[in-house]
């Protein structure tokens, strides 16, 4: 085995590990900078797009929690309500002794996310008002649900 | 995040063993101009082993993390390789086959953890149970009998020829009673207290459970001669109270008892003392040449790593038998003569890339006790690679504790195999997209799992 031989099988090797780390970090790279088009319409193309699940502009995509315990949580909007409160089977599970088991719920209507209390004992506020009816969220607008605070975003 | 990528991950896990496959063959190579024989059924072991971790992952946490299985894997294999490299110098103690056996027995360990623990949750109710069974793991060898000193580090429990170190698996459970214990608790440590200057001061009695794991990491520390162990627990505590009340106070309390404790136990007990001594004067004629606790060992990994430059000196070229212990402890400073800095800083990127990954989990958990067991369990990793690492380039005092996942050692691969199974299953449970209802009217809903 010649010098030169051994000395490329080497060089080899460690480009070869560090190729290795840079396709995890290109694995991940979708956590780091999110999703560029939202995942599930860019496999189909735009064929047939379905009349009511169109994204819209203005749409919220996702679900931030911005104060409290929970802060820098986030949940992407699907079409499926979200359940907040103590329960463990709440999407959003808190541990917040102001909160209600099953404190309030979020669902999609009409391309607008609704907030509704369900019963709480303390209340949810959509900005500085309490939410007596389902009531429609806008953009950006804190939700407060004991010490945590919740927003919408795009 | 909604994605399962399982492609990924198997192409990922293919090319970590083709990486330690490589390995081999270049040790081979290096060492007499042959691809060594053993290449194909170590490769093809490794491989086997971790396509079962693969498939049990697929069936029991398909949400779960895909990059987590194919890192470990590679760190893994990397040390497999470094181990029979070892072994073919000839040095005492280093066996392939026994660490390619504890592997497989780790697989297990991480396939059993995944099968029987469906809801990481569970472990929420157990809290306390946790706490006391870390604590009765982590005094096991201090019993006469059945503990015994080997280096002089009174952390092994053996019957016969067989010896575990249960203070690794009591790393695992008491970081599961620290999460369970600051769910509970942690309203009152963070909001309770004075503020003095720019620092929120705790109340005195809340400082009951710091002082106690303070109190215990130092017994550690002084009965068993094993600073890396106690350093790894007073470390995961303070670093899990500060995540769960955000308070830089508990931190700064934690740092001040902590290094406090250690003056003082380095002032009134030797072997402590030595360990401090061999730190700051490492390269000293009377410290290298010293019959007890000398530094030769450390100064010979040293000279390892600076023999190995950049782009080190090959596999299969180096001379790993020149540092005793090189299997174990060392094999930070043998990969780091052998693969150099780039290697040394490719691995490095490897454990970064776990912890990233288990905090990661930690961010995307939906309740408090996965955050911070998720968090905990990836800081102990992070905290060890770090302790080790920064005990064999001499940036800390040297503690033996084991590189994870890559020094020859069956109780720290098992543990940390399960490690890495809590981590996947609490990935699977925080990436699953919630439950989809069946039924929307009302308020009661039919939940479809």
């Amino acid at each position: 085995m010649s010098e030169l031989t051994l000395l490329l099988i080497r060089l080899a090797f460690l480009a070869l590990l560090w190729f290795f780390v840079i396709a995890a970090v290109g694995v991940i790279r979708t956590d780091l900078f999110g999703p560029r088009t939202a995942p599930a319409p860019a496999r189909k193309p735009a064929k047939a797009p379905k009349p009511v699940s169109k994204p819209k502009r203005g749409e919220p995509r996702q679900m931030v929690v911005t104060g409290g315990p929970l802060q820098g949580t986030v949940i992407n909007l699907t079409e499926t309500p979200i359940t907040i409160g103590r329960a463990t089977d709440a999407t959003l599970v808190l541990t917040d002794d102001y909160a209600s088991s099953r404190h309030a719920r979020l669902f999609p209507q009409d391309g607008q996310w609704i907030v509704e209390d369900l019963g709480s004992t303390n209340g949810t506020y959509l900005d500085r008002s309490k939410v007596t009816r389902p009531t429609p969220v806008p953009l950006g607008v804190p939700i407060r649900i004991g010490k945590t605070v919740i927003e919408l975003r795009k | 995040m909604t994605a399962k990528r399982r492609g990924a991950q198997l192409a990922m896990l293919a090319f970590a063993v083709l990486i330690v496959m490589g390995a081999y063959a270049s040790v081979g190579l290096g060492i007499d101009g042959q691809i060594p024989a053993g290449m194909l059924t170590y490769g093809l072991g490794l491989g086997a082993l971790m396509l079962a971790a693969y498939l049990v992952l697929a069936k029991w946490a398909p949400w779960a993390d895909p990059l987590l299985l194919p890192l470990v894997t590679l760190v893994n294999g990397i040390g497999l390789v470094m181990i029979y490299r070892i072994e073919q110098t000839g040095q005492d103690g280093a066996s392939a086959t026994t660490q390619l056996m504890w592997t497989a027995l780790g697989v297990v360990m991480f396939s059993a953890t995944l099968i029987v623990l469906k809801d990481h949750r569970a472990l929420q109710r157990l809290t306390y149970t946790a706490g006391f069974a870390g604590l009765a793991l982590l005094l096991l060898p201090l019993l006469p009998f059945i503990g015994r000193e080997i280096n002089g580090a009174r952390i092994w429990v053996g019957v016969g020829r067989f010896s575990i170190q249960p203070s690794e698996f009591a790393k695992i459970l008491l970081v599961v009673f620290f999460a369970g214990y600051l769910v509970a608790k942690r309203d009152v440590l963070a909001l309770a207290g004075r503020r003095l200057l720019f620092i929120d001061l705790p109340r005195a009695r809340d400082l009951g459970p710091v002082l106690i794991t303070w109190a215990v990491s130092l017994g550690v520390l002084v009965m068993q001669k094993d600073l890396g162990s106690s350093l790894l627990l007073f470390g995961a505590f303070i670093a899990m109270l500060y995540v769960a009340t955000q308070r830089t106070s508990w931190v700064l309390i934690g740092i001040l008892l902590f290094v406090g404790g250690a003056v003082l136990a380095g002032q009134v007990f030797s072997h402590v003392e030595a360990r401090f001594d061999g730190w700051l004067n490492a390269s000293s004629p009377e410290m290298y040449d010293r019959e007890f606790g000398s530094t030769y060992q450390l100064m010979q990994g040293l000279f390892a790593i600076g023999s190995g430059g950049i782009l080190g000196t090959g596999l299969g070229q180096g001379h790993p038998r020149q540092i005793p212990l090189s299997f174990s402890d060392f094999i930070f400073s043998a990969t780091g003569e052998e693969l150099g800095l780039t290697g040394l800083m490719a691995i490095l990127m490897v454990y970064a890339l776990i912890v990233e990954r288990g905090l990661r989990t930690s961010l995307a958990a939906r309740d408090p006790f996965s955050k911070l067991l998720a968090g905990g369990l990836s800081f102990i990793l992070a905290w060890q690679v770090f302790i080790i690492v920064g005990g064999v380039t001499r940036l800390i005092p040297l503690t033996g504790l084991v590189t994870p996942f890559m020094s020859a050692g069956g109780s720290a691969l098992l543990a940390n195999w399960m490690l890495i199974a809590l981590l996947v299953r609490m990935s699977d449970a925080a990436r699953k997209p919630p439950p989809q209802a069946i039924q929307d009217e009302g308020l009661t809903q039919v939940m479809q799992r």
